[in-house]
């Protein structure tokens, strides 16, 4: 290689470096805006944002979901494994949206703690299978705990 | 090995190796395509949380790893053209563009398609999607700068910088779904553990992937052609290629 092409190569080298780095401290500093939801944990702990609308993402708890009243508004609550917010909403629920599923809401803390949601968004997996597949892992699941 | 490169490198030699491979790529191009399509449309069965619907990562996820994956060869061969000034690089640079901006608008079309019944909505702006979509506007950028200037060897450095900067964003894309809480899900094939996908999709999927590198590869050597020509008409290869015919 020449002397030149050293220079240019090791010039487009050392740009490249200079961005990597400035986009890291970057992405860092605006970390909080990219992320694009909030736990429950960090709801219940007061992390989240009080009086403004923000997402908070979770799994649907099973056995949570019921329809108060006029049967459009569904409560569920919403868990990390850790901790859990209760989420009102009336709309549509996204085809996805089932309990052990993960969603996020967006919406506004109320006073009394229940989470009041403008939108529901199913978050899918990232597991594609048969639906036989899924029924037998199910069965081998509760056969492997049913046994201990 | 080295030899062999540098003689690709020569335009009238690349010029004919890549006509005499177009029907060949555009024979492979057709059996991947119908195998793939038939394997996931009629062979794959249905997914247990999405049914029918999930299909649609047949053509999603092939498209958006050829976005990422033809701004990865852009980027090189942008390196190439700024560090030896090789002619074939700066025509495989802008010739790719084009292709590189299609598949990424497909990946946003049909995600958006499927966020809508599945997700809830058309689009959100969380870190994959808004990575993605900067993704197109660098492709559209490279198109515009180099459509900008007119002396061709001039935009082509341009052009290559671009394409060298934008390259970081690729990395942001691939990880941008595990560094912050997306709604996007995460990786299912291209992470270490074993791909959690079932095998009567996984190869369909995969043989979709291979049809759409052979597609791009197809259509890079085309546009690539017509590129050359327009780029060498007042060079002497050309004189006699239209003489001859």
């Amino acid at each position: 290689m020449t002397p030149a092409r050293k220079k240019r190569l090791a010039l487009i080298g050392l740009m490249l470096i200079g961005i990597a780095v400035g986009l890291t401290f970057a992405l860092r500093a605006l970390d909080e805006n990219i992320m694009f939801f909030f736990t429950p944990t960090e709801v219940v702990d007061g992390k989240a944002p009080q009086n403004r609308l923000f997402r908070m993402g979770g799994l649907v708890v099973a056995g949570s979901v019921s329809r108060p009243g006029d049967g459009l508004t569904a409560q569920f609550d919403i868990s990390d494994n850790d901790k859990q917010v209760t989420v009102k909403y009336t709309g549509i629920l996204p085809d996805l949206f089932r309990e052990g599923q993960g969603i996020i809401a967006n919406g506004k803390l109320g006073e009394d703690g229940i989470f009041v949601a403008q939108e529901v968004l199913a978050k899918h997996d990232e597991n594609y299978m048969p639906p036989e597949v899924a029924e037998a892992m199910k069965k081998t699941h509760e056969t492997a705990t049913g046994a201990n | 090995m080295f030899l062999w490169f540098h003689k690709l490198g020569s335009p009238p030699h690349f010029y004919r190796i890549a006509g005499r491979w177009i029907p060949w790529l555009l024979a492979i191009f057709a059996v991947l395509l119908l195998s793939g399509l038939y394997g996931g449309l009629f062979v794959a069965p249905p997914d247990y949380q999405q049914g029918e619907s999930y299909r649609i990562i047949f053509i999603h996820v092939p498209s958006a790893w050829m976005s990422l994956f033809i701004y990865v060869v852009m980027a090189f061969c942008g390196v190439v053209v700024l560090v030896w000034r090789m002619k074939l690089a700066e025509v495989v640079l802008i010739s790719s563009a084009p292709i590189g901006a299609s598949f990424t608008f497909l990946a946003l079309a049909t995600g958006s398609l499927w966020g809508k019944p599945m997700w809830g909505t058309w689009w959100v702006w969380d870190a994959r999607l808004t990575s993605e979509l900067i993704l197109l506007f660098l492709y559209l950028g490279v198109i515009g700068l180099h459509n900008a200037i007119d002396d061709k060897r001039i935009a082509s450095r341009a052009v290559a910088i671009l394409a060298i900067v934008g390259v970081v964003n690729i990395p942001i894309i691939h990880y941008s779904v595990e560094w912050w809480h997306s709604l996007h899900q995460g990786p299912t094939v291209t992470k270490f553990d074993k791909p959690s996908i079932h095998l009567s999709m996984l190869i369909p999927l995969l043989l979709m992937a291979l049809a759409f590198k052979v597609y791009y590869v197809l259509t890079l050597f085309q546009s690539s052609r017509a590129e050359l020509l327009k780029r060498e008409r007042n060079s002497k290869w050309v004189e006699e290629l239209s003489r001859g015919q």
